[in-house]
């Protein structure tokens, strides 16, 4: 089942005194359920920019996207907030943990945003995540607390708490060692497929790169597909 | 229906997480509210007890709402011989219970130095209800004291020191001096009032009449006819005023003199003595609340820059521009209306002070009014709006943040 779908998708910003900037140009791109794709790139290639399409943080200039079928250009500004917070979760190089809050309140952040028992049962739901990444006494702990490791740990549950489709990780282990690297990004392969969401790393790493069943490489704003390993 | 309720649920609990985290910040920021809010709503609490001490020092001389004063003479300025029959009809006919004959006079006393003159009163049981007489000593008069053989009598302070102080649980007596000598007893000492130099007393008016007749000759009369005094509701209070003069006047014929009036406080009142001053303590504790909301304003701005960050992060996740709106904004809202709360309790604690009531009210309130529940209400409800006033600009601020920058600020 095709998650996204990206045809023709250009992304250009208007400079103040001089001529348009072309970040991305014609990316096609289609991410199914369950897939894993890596994408690589330069600094300044234009991957974080294709990364804000991807998590509708952002809107393409021209092109075709849709979500699920939907065009994303056509939602309201709200309806897509609620759409990212419900099919999209976000892991950050930075790991971007709210200070001066327990990992437990890390985890049950993005349950604020939701409704029904996600929201009323979010500690539960929050502890059983934390459980999930192992951290599960260390609930109380806050960030300055826990290693490089633990909190990347605390971030993945954060983004998968709600049960999103669509997992998309900026460098998730460019903050931290080779060995918990290979650690995080074995627990992220893990939770993303027990929960059979779609993974999409942008990352420097080879080696993180080489764990996706599809290698993507972005260069000047252009997507190119590099190859595709059967799952 | 359901988004609604877990939207403000959420952001609520939102606000409160980031009070709690920056509670230092918070309450640095919040002490110009309190203050505000506890003196707005002390000021209005304060006011109902001065008010208070106002209104019992207008009922002790002048009676409660309504008062009514009647008052009879024939037109040669004798007093009208057949007016107690016509006293008591009137208080039957019209079921009247607080009501009562009021004769001043002078009667002489023997005190160890010497006979003095002593302002009299005669009065009926229950004039020390209707002019709210509050006792150092014993007890006013009761029915029961109408039949004693030695008449009571109810002294001032003054008087009570002239002899000695002697205690009441010894039945201590006054000699009064007249065409017969008559030995009263103490039983109740009333405050003197602070421009009180001399003794005076209460008595029965039957009892005073017992030993000294009313003098009906106009030549001889010394303080005048009785008056007579009746506490009305204050809604029936014209009518009554109309009837009594109509019933008193036909009793007594064309050659009769009646005038019934009503002369209580309340009568010539119009709206709050206090309103002044009310209202000039109310401006100044509104400048402070405003300095308080303009310093939370500007801490709300500071510390912004600081969250811009958690903010992407939180829009990352799911948080429309609506809810950071919201949660802002309840932050500020919040965090007022906890500085309400504490300012409003500082208020209960000063208004019910024992040493502060006994200031204010100088020691003419018997009925302290409870604390008024529209000043707590007053309290919070400014607190709410300064809050929400105050969170707008940082709200409108949070508001325009862009996610992909918030997020690597």
């Amino acid at each position: 089942m095709t998650l996204l779908h990206l045809e023709g998708v250009t992304r250009t910003v208007q400079l103040i005194d001089a001529p348009p900037l072309t970040i991305l140009s014609g990316v096609d791109l289609e991410v199914n359920v369950g897939d894993r794709v890596s994408i690589v790139g330069r600094s300044g290639s234009g991957k974080t920019t294709l990364l804000n399409l991807l998590g509708l943080l952002d809107n393409p200039t021209s092109g075709t996207m849709l979500f699920e079928d939907r065009p994303v250009q056509s939602l309201s500004s709200g309806a897509r907030d609620r759409l990212r917070g419900r099919e999209v979760g976000f892991i950050f190089q930075q790991f971007n943990l709210l200070q001066g809050r327990t990992a437990l309140e890390n985890v049950m952040t993005p349950l604020l945003y939701a409704e029904g028992r996600q929201f009323w049962k979010r500690a539960r739901i929050a502890t059983e995540m934390l459980e999930r990444v192992g951290l599960g006494d260390r609930l109380g702990s806050l960030p300055d607390r826990l290693s490089g490791g633990e909190q990347q740990r605390v971030a993945i549950a954060r983004a998968l708490v709600r049960g999103p489709r669509l997992i998309l990780a900026d460098e998730p282990t460019g903050a931290l060692d080779l060995e918990t690297g290979e650690t995080v990004m074995d627990l992220i392969d893990q939770v993303a497929t027990e929960s059979g969401a779609a993974l999409v790393t942008i990352t420097h790493d080879p080696a993180i790169a080489a764990r996706a069943t599809r290698h993507l490489r972005l260069d000047h704003g252009v997507l190119q597909s590099t190859s595709t390993v059967p799952a | 229906m359901k988004r609604v309720v877990s939207n403000l649920v959420g952001a609520v609990i939102e606000a409160w997480q980031e009070v709690r985290i920056h509670k230092t910040r918070v309450m640095l920021s919040l002490i110009g509210v309190a203050v505000a809010v506890c003196a707005i709503t002390t000021v209005v609490g304060l006011g109902g007890v001065a008010q208070q001490a106002t209104i019992e020092q207008s009922e002790r001389s002048g009676g409660r709402a309504a008062s009514l004063y009647l008052s009879a003479s024939m037109n040669d300025g004798s007093t009208p011989t057949g007016m107690p029959e016509i006293w008591r009809t009137a208080l039957e006919r019209y079921q009247i219970d607080y009501a009562s004959r009021v004769v001043n006079t002078s009667q002489t006393v023997q005190f160890a130095d010497g006979a003095v003159p002593v302002q009299t009163i005669g009065v009926d049981p229950p004039y020390g209800t209707m002019h709210r007489i509050t006792l150092e000593e014993g007890t006013w008069f009761t029915d029961g004291d109408q039949t004693r053989l030695a008449p009571a009598v109810l002294i001032n302070s003054i008087f009570w020191d002239r002899l000695g102080r002697p205690d009441l649980r010894t039945h201590p007596t006054t000699t009064l001096v007249g065409e017969r000598t008559t030995t009263a007893v103490v039983t109740g000492v009333y405050p003197s009032l602070s421009w009180e130099t001399e003794p005076a007393m209460y008595m029965l008016a039957d009892a005073l009449t017992a030993i000294s007749p009313v003098v009906t000759d106009p030549n001889l009369q010394q303080f005048g006819p009785p008056s007579y005094e009746l506490w009305v509701p204050v809604d029936v209070s014209e009518q009554l005023v109309t009837a009594l003069q109509r019933d008193v006047q036909g009793a007594l014929g064309s050659d009769a003199f009646v005038q019934v009036n009503r002369q209580d406080y309340a009568a010539y009142q119009n709206g709050d003595p206090y309103l002044s001053l009310k209202l000039t303590v109310g401006a100044i504790a509104g400048l402070v609340l405003l300095l308080g909301a303009l310093g939370l304003v500007n801490i709300a701005l500071v510390t912004l820059k600081q969250r811009i960050r958690e903010i992407g992060i939180r829009r990352s996740f799911g948080a429309t521009a609506g809810r950071v709106f919201f949660a802002v904004m309840m932050e500020s809202v919040v965090a007022t209306v906890v500085a309400g709360i504490v300012g409003v309790i500082a208020a209960v604690l000063i208004v019910k002070n024992p040493i502060v009531e006994n200031f204010i009210s100088q020691g003419q309130v018997a009925d302290f009014p409870p604390f008024p529940v529209e000043a707590a209400i007053l309290g919070l409800v400014c607190a709410t709006v300064v809050g929400a006033l105050a969170g707008l600009i940082p709200a409108l601020v949070a508001v325009r943040v862009k996610v992909i920058d918030a997020i690597r600020y």
